[in-house]
């Protein structure tokens, strides 16, 4: 299932995911879902309401330039499935 | 037909901070691989960002330099892909509200020769918005092995408008465009280091015409060398295209800097789709009017200005200005010594002549930086005025000057010590003159028949004898009047 507004195979492949027809049906159906709900908030009358990023009028977290502590190499290493020189070894992603 | 290519770039600059963008996990260039890192820096469950003030202030500075807007409130939106150089799966960036909009470069072109100052001009700039780096990729058979070092350096990327049209032109841009951040402290901008690194928009069309033509960006123009060769290589490859009557694809290519050429990388069908959204764990930064005169009043006079006042107060000719303006630490050098003893001519020639020969030699990857140097300029004042005051021959200055180097004493000490004072007693020199004429009849006869520069042939003698200490006029007058009386 396509909605109009959105292409469930295009999504997949942006998001990186291998999907079966079955959860293809299954997510369009929530994503469609979502979707309408953004309707209904498209619906409210935002006129004459500066756009804002946040709902709370906070500004400038800032943190002033002191280095704190950095994981090892073995940390960082730690998880990934393969390692060299202390680096993590990634299948090629260029030609 | 002839073209006209049209350039613009976008040159992505580190900005000079000891923490990143987001975190507070030191930055800094060289470090073994994956030892800069900490939970934030590799996207781990539950991390958060905050914001550097210090990049964010560099950030505004940039934009004071250049004569941008500074944004009144700016935010960070969320640029989404899959690349294992990025560990979140987004790189923080601003989309829609950059801190810095508009604003112009002054770059300069080459002049017809060395001594003359080339044509002024102002490359405009869209905007500046400021991001985290990504980590480095090192391509191996079949592998590619990633650093997360890098990953979250604050990075300032500058975008031009497509104001350029040679490959000259890109390149003055660059080299203005560093000289200002490197004199401001924003930046070392060392490319080979990584510390700025550029993509350029290429595009050609008839020339006199103004419609643009389809661009190519280019990437990976990561040496000046680059930037100038992968330039001049894609005005070449379009012209080829539209000549034998091919469309220009708009695309991406990366420049080969081995095979000397452009390669496509993605065409516009298969560009990105970023869906960038303002990130929900940032607040948005508000630079008070205070706080941006503030930074303004932390910037130094720019590189071009200070030339421009070099040339009027001092009267220095362009090449001496053109060595000592592009750098800020050199520049403030010599005006510490002018202002200790006013000769600024003889100053700034011992500066680019001799201070920087010294410094070349005596460094061991390029350049002894200034800061280690042990003449100072109350040295090179000193120096100057026991020149001006016929105390040492100029001859005689470049030995003491050596020594001064080497020492890091005051040029009188030396010269008192050594005993190395001019001599322009003529009695005394009048008989060395005499016992030289003798000893030389060759010279003297040619000089008799009307070959001036035979006198020099004696006057190098008299210099040797006394070991350099005799006032050369003084020796040039002696001289004459002994074999013509």
């Amino acid at each position: 299932m396509t909605d109009e507004t959105f292409n469930i195979n295009y999504l997949a492949q942006l998001a990186r995911l291998e999907l079966t027809d079955e959860e293809k049906q299954h997510f369009s159906s929530q994503l469609g879902d979502t979707l309408e709900y953004f309707k209904r908030l498209e619906a409210i009358d935002v006129e004459g309401v500066e756009p804002m990023a946040h709902a709370f009028p906070i500004y400038n977290v800032l943190q002033e330039d002191v280095p704190s502590s950095t994981f090892s190499a073995e940390e960082v290493l730690a998880n990934a499935p393969k390692s060299s020189e202390n680096q993590i070894v990634v299948p090629k992603v260029v030609e | 037909m002839k073209y006209e290519a049209v350039i613009g770039l976008e040159v992505h600059v580190q900005l000079k901070t000891k923490s990143k963008m987001f975190t507070r996990a030191p930055y800094y260039y060289g470090a073994p691989p994956n030892t800069l890192t900490d939970p934030v820096v590799l996207g781990l469950p539950g991390t958060l960002p905050v914001m550097n003030k210090e990049a964010v202030h560099k950030s505004a500075k940039v934009g004071l330099i250049f004569g941008s807007q500074i944004a009144e409130v700016c935010k960070w939106d969320r640029k989404n892909y899959f690349y294992p150089d990025s560990p979140k799966g987004y790189q923080i960036s601003q989309f829609d509200q950059p801190i810095c909009i508009g604003g112009a470069v002054e770059i300069e072109l080459p002049g017809p020769s060395r001594n003359v100052m080339g044509e002024h001009r102002s490359v405009r700039l869209t905007r500046a918005h400021l991001e985290e780096d990504v980590g480095k990729l090192t391509h191996g058979l079949g592998e590619s092995l990633v650093d997360f070092n890098r990953a979250g350096a604050p990075l300032l990327e500058i975008v031009t408008e497509p104001d350029m049209h040679t490959s000259e032109e890109a390149f003055a841009f660059l080299t203005s465009l560093r000289m200002h951040m490197v004199y401001a402290g924003i930046s070392d901008c060392d490319m080979e280091k990584g510390q700025m690194r550029c993509d350029a928009n290429v595009s050609i069309r008839p020339a006199g015409t103004m419609e643009l033509g389809t661009k190519v960006e280019i990437k990976n123009l990561n040496t000046i060398s680059g930037v100038r060769n992968g330039i001049d290589y894609e005005i070449k490859r379009q012209i080829r295209c539209i000549e034998e009557g091919e469309a220009i694809v708009q695309e991406t290519r990366r420049w080969d800097a081995e095979k000397s050429r452009t390669t496509s990388m993605r065409s516009k069908e298969m560009s990105h789709d970023y869906r960038y959204f303002p990130d929900p764990d940032l607040m948005p930064v508000k630079l008070s009017k205070e706080t941006v005169e503030g930074l303004r009043s932390e910037l130094p006079e720019f590189p071009y200005d200070k030339q421009r006042r070099f040339l009027e107060q001092y009267s220095l000719p362009f090449t001496i200005t053109s060595v000592l303006c592009p750098d800020r630490e050199l520049s403030d050098y010599f005006e510490a010594a002018v202002a200790i003893y006013n000769n600024a001519k003889s100053i700034a020639n011992l500066i680019a002549n001799d201070l920087l020969r010294e410094l070349a030699e005596a460094g061991s990857h390029g350049s002894l930086p200034l800061s280690e140097c042990k003449v100072k300029p109350e040295h090179i004042a000193g120096l100057v005025k026991l020149i001006d005051e016929g105390i040492i021959s100029k001859q005689i200055a470049q030995d003491v000057f050596i020594q001064m180097f080497k020492t890091g004493h005051a040029a009188d000490v030396i010269v008192r010590e050594q005993g190395l004072e001019q001599t322009s007693d003529t009695s005394e020199l009048e008989a060395l003159c005499r016992d030289i004429i003798t000893n030389n009849p060759k010279p003297v006869e040619e000089f008799k028949g009307g070959n001036e520069k035979a006198i020099n042939a004696l006057k190098g003698q008299v210099m040797k004898r006394t070991q350099g200490k005799a006032n050369p006029k003084v020796v040039d007058d002696v001289l004459k009047s002994l074999i013509l009386n």
